[in-house]
Protein backbone atom coordinates (compact mmCIF):
# COMPACT_ATOMS: atom_id res chain seq x y z
CA UNK A 1 0.00 0.00 0.00
CA UNK A 2 1.14 3.08 -1.07
CA UNK A 3 0.39 6.50 -2.28
CA UNK A 4 -0.57 6.58 -6.10
CA UNK A 5 1.16 8.40 -8.72
CA UNK A 6 -1.28 10.65 -10.41
CA UNK A 7 -1.98 11.33 -14.19
CA UNK A 8 -3.36 15.01 -14.47
CA UNK A 9 -4.80 15.58 -18.13
CA UNK A 10 -4.28 18.93 -19.29
CA UNK A 11 -7.08 21.11 -20.91
CA UNK A 12 -6.05 24.88 -23.10
CA UNK A 13 -9.34 26.77 -21.85
CA UNK A 14 -10.10 30.11 -24.31
CA UNK A 15 -13.15 32.61 -23.48
CA UNK A 16 -14.69 29.57 -22.27
CA UNK A 17 -13.74 27.15 -25.06
CA UNK A 18 -11.20 23.96 -25.08
CA UNK A 19 -8.73 25.03 -27.69
CA UNK A 20 -6.13 22.76 -29.49
CA UNK A 21 -8.53 20.82 -31.13
CA UNK A 22 -9.71 18.26 -28.54
CA UNK A 23 -11.22 15.22 -31.24
CA UNK A 24 -13.90 12.72 -29.46
CA UNK A 25 -16.02 11.02 -32.00
CA UNK A 26 -18.28 10.41 -29.30
CA UNK A 27 -18.79 13.99 -27.50
CA UNK A 28 -21.83 16.18 -28.68
CA UNK A 29 -19.25 19.42 -28.19
CA UNK A 30 -15.91 18.68 -28.27
CA UNK A 31 -15.04 22.78 -27.30
CA UNK A 32 -17.34 21.94 -24.01
CA UNK A 33 -14.89 22.03 -21.16
CA UNK A 34 -17.44 20.76 -18.74
CA UNK A 35 -18.03 17.61 -21.15
CA UNK A 36 -14.54 16.82 -21.70
CA UNK A 37 -13.63 17.16 -18.05
CA UNK A 38 -16.40 14.38 -17.07
CA UNK A 39 -15.28 12.22 -19.78
CA UNK A 40 -11.92 12.22 -17.85
CA UNK A 41 -13.27 11.89 -14.20
CA UNK A 42 -15.13 9.14 -16.01
CA UNK A 43 -12.00 7.53 -17.33
CA UNK A 44 -10.03 7.53 -14.01
CA UNK A 45 -7.98 11.17 -14.26
CA UNK A 46 -6.81 11.88 -10.68
CA UNK A 47 -6.95 15.49 -11.37
CA UNK A 48 -7.69 17.86 -13.93
CA UNK A 49 -5.83 21.02 -14.82
CA UNK A 50 -7.13 24.04 -16.51
CA UNK A 51 -5.52 26.94 -18.75
CA UNK A 52 -6.98 29.74 -19.18
CA UNK A 53 -4.91 31.30 -22.19
CA UNK A 54 -7.84 33.94 -22.72
CA UNK A 55 -5.85 36.91 -23.78
CA UNK A 56 -8.30 39.90 -22.65
CA UNK A 57 -8.49 40.02 -18.94
CA UNK A 58 -12.09 41.17 -19.46
CA UNK A 59 -12.74 37.36 -20.82
CA UNK A 60 -11.67 35.93 -17.98
CA UNK A 61 -15.12 35.83 -16.16
CA UNK A 62 -15.87 33.10 -18.19
CA UNK A 63 -13.31 30.83 -16.56
CA UNK A 64 -14.89 31.05 -13.23
CA UNK A 65 -18.20 30.06 -14.73
CA UNK A 66 -16.33 26.99 -16.48
CA UNK A 67 -15.14 26.36 -12.98
CA UNK A 68 -17.68 26.25 -11.66
CA UNK A 69 -19.44 24.08 -14.25
CA UNK A 70 -16.99 21.57 -13.41
CA UNK A 71 -17.03 21.58 -9.33
CA UNK A 72 -20.95 20.94 -9.28
CA UNK A 73 -20.16 17.26 -11.41
CA UNK A 74 -16.68 15.77 -10.98
CA UNK A 75 -15.56 15.31 -7.99
CA UNK A 76 -11.80 15.41 -7.99
CA UNK A 77 -9.43 18.17 -7.47
CA UNK A 78 -9.24 20.81 -10.14
CA UNK A 79 -6.27 23.31 -10.62
CA UNK A 80 -6.57 26.51 -12.88
CA UNK A 81 -3.49 28.20 -14.42
CA UNK A 82 -3.18 31.05 -16.64
CA UNK A 83 -3.47 34.79 -15.76
CA UNK A 84 -3.27 34.57 -11.93
CA UNK A 85 -1.70 37.34 -10.39
CA UNK A 86 -3.43 38.68 -7.88
CA UNK A 87 -4.77 37.27 -4.70
CA UNK A 88 -7.92 37.94 -5.92
CA UNK A 89 -7.39 36.19 -8.63
CA UNK A 90 -6.86 33.23 -6.30
CA UNK A 91 -9.74 33.71 -4.30
CA UNK A 92 -12.57 34.06 -7.13
CA UNK A 93 -11.21 30.75 -8.20
CA UNK A 94 -11.24 28.73 -5.15
CA UNK A 95 -14.53 30.19 -4.45
CA UNK A 96 -15.86 28.78 -7.76
CA UNK A 97 -14.67 25.23 -6.72
CA UNK A 98 -10.94 25.25 -8.02
CA UNK A 99 -8.97 23.13 -5.70
CA UNK A 100 -5.63 24.54 -6.30
CA UNK A 101 -4.42 27.59 -9.36
CA UNK A 102 -0.82 27.59 -11.34
CA UNK A 103 1.20 30.78 -10.98
CA UNK A 104 3.71 30.78 -13.39
CA UNK A 105 4.95 34.73 -14.88
CA UNK A 106 3.37 36.36 -11.80
CA UNK A 107 5.99 34.68 -9.37
CA UNK A 108 8.83 35.03 -11.82
CA UNK A 109 7.96 39.14 -11.44
CA UNK A 110 7.24 39.18 -8.07
CA UNK A 111 8.29 36.10 -6.08
CA UNK A 112 6.76 37.73 -3.05
CA UNK A 113 3.35 37.06 -4.46
CA UNK A 114 3.80 33.47 -3.75
CA UNK A 115 4.73 33.99 -0.36
CA UNK A 116 1.71 36.09 0.18
CA UNK A 117 -0.71 33.58 -1.94
CA UNK A 118 0.20 31.01 0.74
CA UNK A 119 0.18 32.79 3.21
CA UNK A 120 -3.32 33.77 2.61
CA UNK A 121 -4.89 30.43 1.54
CA UNK A 122 -2.42 27.13 2.35
CA UNK A 123 0.39 25.82 0.74
CA UNK A 124 -1.55 22.85 -0.60
CA UNK A 125 -3.82 25.01 -3.05
CA UNK A 126 -0.29 26.82 -4.44
CA UNK A 127 1.24 25.39 -7.26
CA UNK A 128 4.23 27.18 -8.79
CA UNK A 129 4.51 26.31 -12.96
CA UNK A 130 8.08 26.78 -14.25
CA UNK A 131 8.70 26.86 -17.54
CA UNK A 132 11.87 25.74 -18.09
CA UNK A 133 15.29 25.34 -20.96
CA UNK A 134 18.24 23.33 -21.07
CA UNK A 135 20.88 26.33 -21.59
CA UNK A 136 24.23 24.26 -21.33
CA UNK A 137 26.10 22.89 -24.06
CA UNK A 138 26.33 19.28 -24.56
CA UNK A 139 29.77 18.84 -23.16
CA UNK A 140 28.85 21.01 -20.05
CA UNK A 141 27.16 19.64 -16.56
CA UNK A 142 23.45 19.98 -17.59
CA UNK A 143 21.79 23.00 -16.30
CA UNK A 144 18.12 24.70 -17.06
CA UNK A 145 17.05 28.17 -16.85
CA UNK A 146 13.23 29.51 -16.66
CA UNK A 147 11.90 31.26 -19.56
CA UNK A 148 8.89 33.27 -19.63
CA UNK A 149 6.32 34.63 -22.40
CA UNK A 150 6.11 30.82 -23.90
CA UNK A 151 9.55 29.93 -23.73
CA UNK A 152 10.78 32.49 -25.38
CA UNK A 153 12.27 35.16 -22.78
CA UNK A 154 15.20 34.12 -20.81
CA UNK A 155 15.38 35.27 -17.21
CA UNK A 156 18.95 34.02 -16.53
CA UNK A 157 17.39 32.20 -13.57
CA UNK A 158 18.95 28.88 -12.62
CA UNK A 159 15.68 26.46 -12.54
CA UNK A 160 17.03 23.97 -9.72
CA UNK A 161 17.59 27.24 -7.59
CA UNK A 162 14.07 29.27 -8.54
CA UNK A 163 12.15 25.45 -7.63
CA UNK A 164 13.79 25.22 -4.22
CA UNK A 165 13.17 29.11 -3.51
CA UNK A 166 9.44 28.42 -4.62
CA UNK A 167 9.11 25.83 -2.12
CA UNK A 168 10.84 27.87 0.24
CA UNK A 169 8.18 30.81 -0.36
CA UNK A 170 5.46 28.41 0.00
CA UNK A 171 4.67 26.44 -3.14
CA UNK A 172 2.91 23.28 -2.24
CA UNK A 173 3.77 21.71 -5.83
CA UNK A 174 5.58 22.40 -8.41
CA UNK A 175 4.21 22.07 -12.68
CA UNK A 176 7.70 21.48 -14.36
CA UNK A 177 7.54 21.96 -18.52
CA UNK A 178 10.30 21.58 -20.32
CA UNK A 179 10.21 24.23 -22.89
CA UNK A 180 12.16 22.04 -25.14
CA UNK A 181 10.35 19.25 -25.48
CA UNK A 182 6.73 21.20 -25.03
CA UNK A 183 4.73 20.06 -28.11
CA UNK A 184 7.68 17.83 -29.21
CA UNK A 185 5.76 14.29 -28.21
CA UNK A 186 9.42 13.25 -27.55
CA UNK A 187 9.14 12.72 -24.10
CA UNK A 188 9.81 14.65 -20.92
CA UNK A 189 13.38 16.05 -20.23
CA UNK A 190 13.55 13.15 -17.89
CA UNK A 191 17.17 14.63 -16.10
CA UNK A 192 15.62 18.02 -15.72
CA UNK A 193 12.46 16.37 -14.07
CA UNK A 194 14.50 13.99 -11.84
CA UNK A 195 16.98 17.15 -10.97
CA UNK A 196 14.02 19.36 -10.09
CA UNK A 197 12.31 16.51 -8.42
CA UNK A 198 15.50 15.55 -6.23
CA UNK A 199 16.04 18.64 -5.01
CA UNK A 200 12.72 19.96 -3.38
CA UNK A 201 10.81 18.02 -0.81
CA UNK A 202 7.35 19.17 -2.29
CA UNK A 203 5.44 16.72 -5.66
CA UNK A 204 6.65 17.77 -8.90
CA UNK A 205 4.10 17.41 -11.85
CA UNK A 206 6.53 16.74 -15.63
CA UNK A 207 4.96 18.22 -17.80
CA UNK A 208 5.94 18.76 -22.04
CA UNK A 209 6.15 16.38 -24.59
CA UNK A 210 4.42 13.14 -23.65
CA UNK A 211 3.82 10.95 -27.21
CA UNK A 212 2.80 7.66 -25.82
CA UNK A 213 2.67 5.80 -22.75
CA UNK A 214 5.77 4.81 -21.29
CA UNK A 215 6.60 8.31 -21.81
CA UNK A 216 4.74 8.84 -19.20
CA UNK A 217 5.66 5.88 -16.79
CA UNK A 218 9.46 7.11 -17.84
CA UNK A 219 8.47 10.22 -16.10
CA UNK A 220 7.63 8.42 -12.83
CA UNK A 221 10.41 5.40 -13.05
CA UNK A 222 13.50 7.73 -14.87
CA UNK A 223 11.94 11.13 -13.66
CA UNK A 224 11.06 10.71 -10.00
CA UNK A 225 7.67 12.96 -10.93
CA UNK A 226 5.44 12.04 -8.49
CA UNK A 227 2.38 13.08 -11.58
CA UNK A 228 2.49 13.55 -15.10
CA UNK A 229 0.48 16.05 -16.81
CA UNK A 230 -0.71 15.48 -20.45
CA UNK A 231 -2.63 16.79 -23.09
CA UNK A 232 -2.60 15.84 -26.49
CA UNK A 233 -2.71 12.12 -26.43
CA UNK A 234 -5.94 12.39 -24.05
CA UNK A 235 -7.56 14.93 -26.21
CA UNK A 236 -7.04 13.01 -29.62
CA UNK A 237 -8.30 9.87 -27.80
CA UNK A 238 -5.20 8.30 -28.88
CA UNK A 239 -5.41 6.84 -25.75
CA UNK A 240 -7.77 6.68 -22.56
CA UNK A 241 -6.48 7.54 -19.03
CA UNK A 242 -7.55 4.12 -18.32
CA UNK A 243 -5.47 2.75 -20.37
CA UNK A 244 -2.46 5.10 -19.59
CA UNK A 245 -2.97 3.71 -15.61
CA UNK A 246 -3.16 0.48 -16.89
CA UNK A 247 0.13 0.65 -18.55
CA UNK A 248 2.05 2.57 -15.61
CA UNK A 249 0.96 -0.52 -13.22
CA UNK A 250 2.32 -2.84 -15.71
CA UNK A 251 5.58 -1.05 -15.49
CA UNK A 252 5.28 -1.73 -11.39
CA UNK A 253 4.06 1.87 -10.27
CA UNK A 254 1.64 2.16 -8.13
CA UNK A 255 -2.05 3.89 -9.66
CA UNK A 256 -5.70 4.28 -8.70
CA UNK A 257 -6.73 1.57 -10.96
CA UNK B 1 -36.10 16.79 4.73
CA UNK B 2 -33.15 16.69 6.62
CA UNK B 3 -30.54 19.53 6.41
CA UNK B 4 -26.86 19.50 7.38
CA UNK B 5 -24.81 22.82 8.07
CA UNK B 6 -21.51 23.61 6.32
CA UNK B 7 -19.54 26.02 8.98
CA UNK B 8 -18.50 28.82 7.27
CA UNK B 9 -15.85 30.18 9.31
CA UNK B 10 -13.28 31.71 6.53
CA UNK B 11 -11.50 28.76 6.01
CA UNK B 12 -11.54 26.32 3.42
CA UNK B 13 -13.37 25.25 0.10
CA UNK B 14 -16.81 25.26 1.00
CA UNK B 15 -18.33 25.41 -2.11
CA UNK B 16 -16.76 21.99 -2.83
CA UNK B 17 -17.99 20.45 -0.21
CA UNK B 18 -21.52 21.98 -0.41
CA UNK B 19 -21.85 20.61 -4.21
CA UNK B 20 -20.76 17.18 -3.54
CA UNK B 21 -23.09 16.95 -0.45
CA UNK B 22 -26.25 17.99 -3.09
CA UNK B 23 -24.80 15.36 -5.08
CA UNK B 24 -24.41 13.07 -3.13
CA UNK B 25 -28.27 13.31 -1.27
CA UNK B 26 -29.84 15.70 -3.49
CA UNK B 27 -33.37 15.08 -0.71
CA UNK B 28 -30.99 16.85 1.67
CA UNK B 29 -31.21 20.38 2.60
CA UNK B 30 -27.07 21.92 2.60
CA UNK B 31 -26.80 25.58 3.71
CA UNK B 32 -22.98 27.08 4.26
CA UNK B 33 -23.55 28.98 7.51
CA UNK B 34 -21.27 31.18 9.78
CA UNK B 35 -24.29 31.68 12.43
CA UNK B 36 -24.60 29.78 15.22
CA UNK B 37 -27.99 29.33 15.85
CA UNK B 38 -28.64 27.65 12.38
CA UNK B 39 -25.68 25.11 12.92
CA UNK B 40 -27.23 24.03 16.05
CA UNK B 41 -30.68 23.90 14.37
CA UNK B 42 -29.45 21.88 11.23
CA UNK B 43 -29.53 17.54 12.03
CA UNK B 44 -26.06 17.19 10.77
CA UNK B 45 -22.85 19.23 10.65
CA UNK B 46 -20.16 19.13 8.73
CA UNK B 47 -16.90 20.96 9.76
CA UNK B 48 -14.08 21.63 6.60
CA UNK B 49 -11.12 23.92 6.64
CA UNK B 50 -7.68 23.84 5.01
CA UNK B 51 -4.83 26.12 6.04
CA UNK B 52 -2.77 26.72 9.04
CA UNK B 53 -3.99 25.32 12.55
CA UNK B 54 -3.50 28.86 14.36
CA UNK B 55 -5.80 30.84 12.02
CA UNK B 56 -8.36 28.15 12.42
CA UNK B 57 -8.48 28.36 16.23
CA UNK B 58 -8.60 32.33 15.73
CA UNK B 59 -10.79 31.76 13.40
CA UNK B 60 -12.96 30.41 15.51
CA UNK B 61 -12.86 31.63 19.00
CA UNK B 62 -12.95 34.54 17.95
CA UNK B 63 -16.52 34.14 16.35
CA UNK B 64 -17.32 31.97 19.39
CA UNK B 65 -17.57 28.65 17.20
CA UNK B 66 -15.66 26.88 19.23
CA UNK B 67 -18.22 26.83 21.82
CA UNK B 68 -20.57 25.88 19.19
CA UNK B 69 -18.53 22.71 17.44
CA UNK B 70 -18.27 21.81 21.31
CA UNK B 71 -22.13 21.60 21.75
CA UNK B 72 -23.02 20.04 18.52
CA UNK B 73 -20.22 17.44 19.00
CA UNK B 74 -21.82 16.36 22.06
CA UNK B 75 -25.41 16.20 20.26
CA UNK B 76 -25.36 15.67 16.92
CA UNK B 77 -23.95 13.93 13.93
CA UNK B 78 -20.48 15.68 13.01
CA UNK B 79 -18.10 15.26 9.92
CA UNK B 80 -14.84 17.30 10.40
CA UNK B 81 -12.89 17.35 7.28
CA UNK B 82 -9.06 18.06 6.80
CA UNK B 83 -8.04 20.69 8.88
CA UNK B 84 -11.68 19.98 10.54
CA UNK B 85 -10.85 17.04 11.56
CA UNK B 86 -6.92 17.78 13.10
CA UNK B 87 -8.89 20.90 15.06
CA UNK B 88 -10.66 18.46 17.10
CA UNK B 89 -7.88 17.27 18.47
CA UNK B 90 -6.14 18.50 21.50
CA UNK B 91 -3.53 20.49 20.28
CA UNK B 92 -1.29 20.30 17.48
CA UNK B 93 2.38 21.50 16.88
CA UNK B 94 1.97 23.54 14.02
CA UNK B 95 2.32 27.15 14.49
CA UNK B 96 4.68 26.33 17.46
CA UNK B 97 1.73 25.00 20.03
CA UNK B 98 -1.43 25.85 19.34
CA UNK B 99 -4.70 24.40 21.04
CA UNK B 100 -7.42 23.01 19.26
CA UNK B 101 -10.83 22.23 20.37
CA UNK B 102 -10.10 19.38 22.81
CA UNK B 103 -13.07 16.82 21.42
CA UNK B 104 -10.97 14.23 20.42
CA UNK B 105 -7.97 12.90 22.90
CA UNK B 106 -4.51 13.45 21.14
CA UNK B 107 -2.14 16.06 19.02
CA UNK B 108 -1.40 16.61 15.22
CA UNK B 109 2.13 16.31 14.03
CA UNK B 110 3.96 17.03 11.35
CA UNK B 111 4.96 13.80 9.04
CA UNK B 112 9.03 13.08 9.80
CA UNK B 113 11.47 15.15 6.90
CA UNK B 114 14.06 12.15 7.40
CA UNK B 115 11.71 9.36 5.88
CA UNK B 116 12.10 7.30 2.60
CA UNK B 117 9.19 6.72 0.56
CA UNK B 118 8.79 2.69 -0.25
CA UNK B 119 11.10 3.27 -3.11
CA UNK B 120 13.89 4.81 -1.45
CA UNK B 121 13.15 8.57 -2.42
CA UNK B 122 12.70 11.14 0.51
CA UNK B 123 9.16 11.45 1.14
CA UNK B 124 7.67 14.41 -0.47
CA UNK B 125 5.42 16.49 2.03
CA UNK B 126 2.36 17.45 1.74
CA UNK B 127 1.31 14.07 1.37
CA UNK B 128 -0.60 14.57 -1.92
CA UNK B 129 -2.54 12.38 -4.03
CA UNK B 130 -4.63 9.35 -3.68
CA UNK B 131 -3.77 6.94 -0.84
CA UNK B 132 -5.53 3.94 0.41
CA UNK B 133 -7.65 4.07 3.38
CA UNK B 134 -8.33 0.71 5.54
CA UNK B 135 -11.12 0.83 8.03
CA UNK B 136 -12.63 -0.83 10.60
CA UNK B 137 -16.22 -1.10 10.81
CA UNK B 138 -18.34 1.79 10.89
CA UNK B 139 -21.60 3.09 9.61
CA UNK B 140 -19.72 5.91 7.07
CA UNK B 141 -17.73 2.93 5.32
CA UNK B 142 -20.98 1.63 4.02
CA UNK B 143 -20.78 0.20 0.63
CA UNK B 144 -17.08 1.48 -0.04
CA UNK B 145 -14.44 -1.65 -0.47
CA UNK B 146 -11.70 -1.74 1.92
CA UNK B 147 -8.19 0.04 0.64
CA UNK B 148 -10.41 2.36 -1.44
CA UNK B 149 -8.28 5.19 -2.49
CA UNK B 150 -9.08 8.95 -1.52
CA UNK B 151 -7.32 12.46 -2.00
CA UNK B 152 -5.19 13.62 0.37
CA UNK B 153 -3.84 16.86 1.03
CA UNK B 154 -1.69 17.57 4.09
CA UNK B 155 1.60 18.46 6.00
CA UNK B 156 0.39 17.14 9.47
CA UNK B 157 -1.28 14.48 10.61
CA UNK B 158 -3.85 13.59 13.94
CA UNK B 159 -2.34 11.31 16.48
CA UNK B 160 -5.11 10.34 19.02
CA UNK B 161 -4.12 9.27 22.83
CA UNK B 162 -6.52 6.46 22.55
CA UNK B 163 -6.01 3.99 19.77
CA UNK B 164 -10.00 3.16 20.26
CA UNK B 165 -10.29 6.05 18.33
CA UNK B 166 -9.37 4.81 15.03
CA UNK B 167 -11.37 4.15 12.04
CA UNK B 168 -9.10 4.15 9.51
CA UNK B 169 -5.60 3.93 8.64
CA UNK B 170 -3.22 5.03 5.97
CA UNK B 171 0.51 4.45 5.29
CA UNK B 172 2.46 7.54 4.57
CA UNK B 173 5.15 5.34 5.01
CA UNK B 174 3.88 3.99 8.12
CA UNK B 175 0.58 3.86 8.97
CA UNK B 176 -1.34 7.16 10.31
CA UNK B 177 -4.38 7.94 11.49
CA UNK B 178 -7.06 9.00 8.49
CA UNK B 179 -10.27 9.08 10.14
CA UNK B 180 -11.20 8.92 14.09
CA UNK B 181 -14.64 8.54 15.38
CA UNK B 182 -16.03 8.79 18.88
CA UNK B 183 -19.69 8.56 19.14
CA UNK B 184 -21.46 11.02 17.15
CA UNK B 185 -17.84 12.86 15.89
CA UNK B 186 -16.19 10.90 12.69
CA UNK B 187 -13.36 12.87 11.27
CA UNK B 188 -11.02 12.63 7.72
CA UNK B 189 -8.24 13.32 6.88
CA UNK B 190 -8.98 12.96 3.28
CA UNK B 191 -11.21 15.14 1.20
CA UNK B 192 -14.65 13.43 0.46
CA UNK B 193 -15.85 15.90 -1.36
CA UNK B 194 -12.65 15.37 -4.18
CA UNK B 195 -12.63 11.50 -3.82
CA UNK B 196 -14.80 10.99 -6.85
CA UNK B 197 -17.45 7.96 -6.32
CA UNK B 198 -16.24 6.42 -3.27
CA UNK B 199 -16.07 10.14 -1.57
CA UNK B 200 -19.85 10.63 -2.55
CA UNK B 201 -20.48 7.75 -1.08
CA UNK B 202 -18.54 8.36 2.62
CA UNK B 203 -20.76 11.53 2.09
CA UNK B 204 -23.80 9.87 1.59
CA UNK B 205 -23.25 7.77 4.33
CA UNK B 206 -22.80 10.63 6.56
CA UNK B 207 -26.16 12.08 5.13
CA UNK B 208 -27.90 9.50 6.61
CA UNK B 209 -25.79 8.51 10.08
CA UNK B 210 -27.68 8.87 12.96
CA UNK B 211 -24.50 9.28 14.99
CA UNK B 212 -24.52 5.20 16.67
CA UNK B 213 -22.35 2.51 15.51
Amino acid sequence: MSLAKRIIPCLDVANGRVVKGVQFVDIRDAGDPVEIARRYDREGADEITFLDITATHDNRDTMVHVVEQVASQVFIPLTVGGGIRTLDDIRRMLNAGADKVGINSAAVFNPEFVREAAQRFGSQCIVVAIDAKKVSLPNEPECWEIFTHGGRKATGIDAIGWAQKMVAYGAGEILLTSMDRDGTREGFDLSLTRAISESVSVPVIASGGVGNLEHLAEGVLQGKADAVLAASIFHFAEYTIQQAKEHMASRGIEMRL
Amino acid sequence: MSSVAVIDYGMGNLHSIAKALQHAAPDVDVQIVADAELILQADRVVFPGVGAMRDCMQALNQSGLSDVIRTVAKTKPLLGICLGMQALLTASEENGDTQGLGILPGKVIHFSEALLDHHGNKLKIPHMGWNQVHFSAHPLWDNIPQDSRFYFVHSYYAQPDDLSLLAATTEYPEPFACALTQNNVFAVQFHPEKSQAVGLQLLKNFLHWDGHI
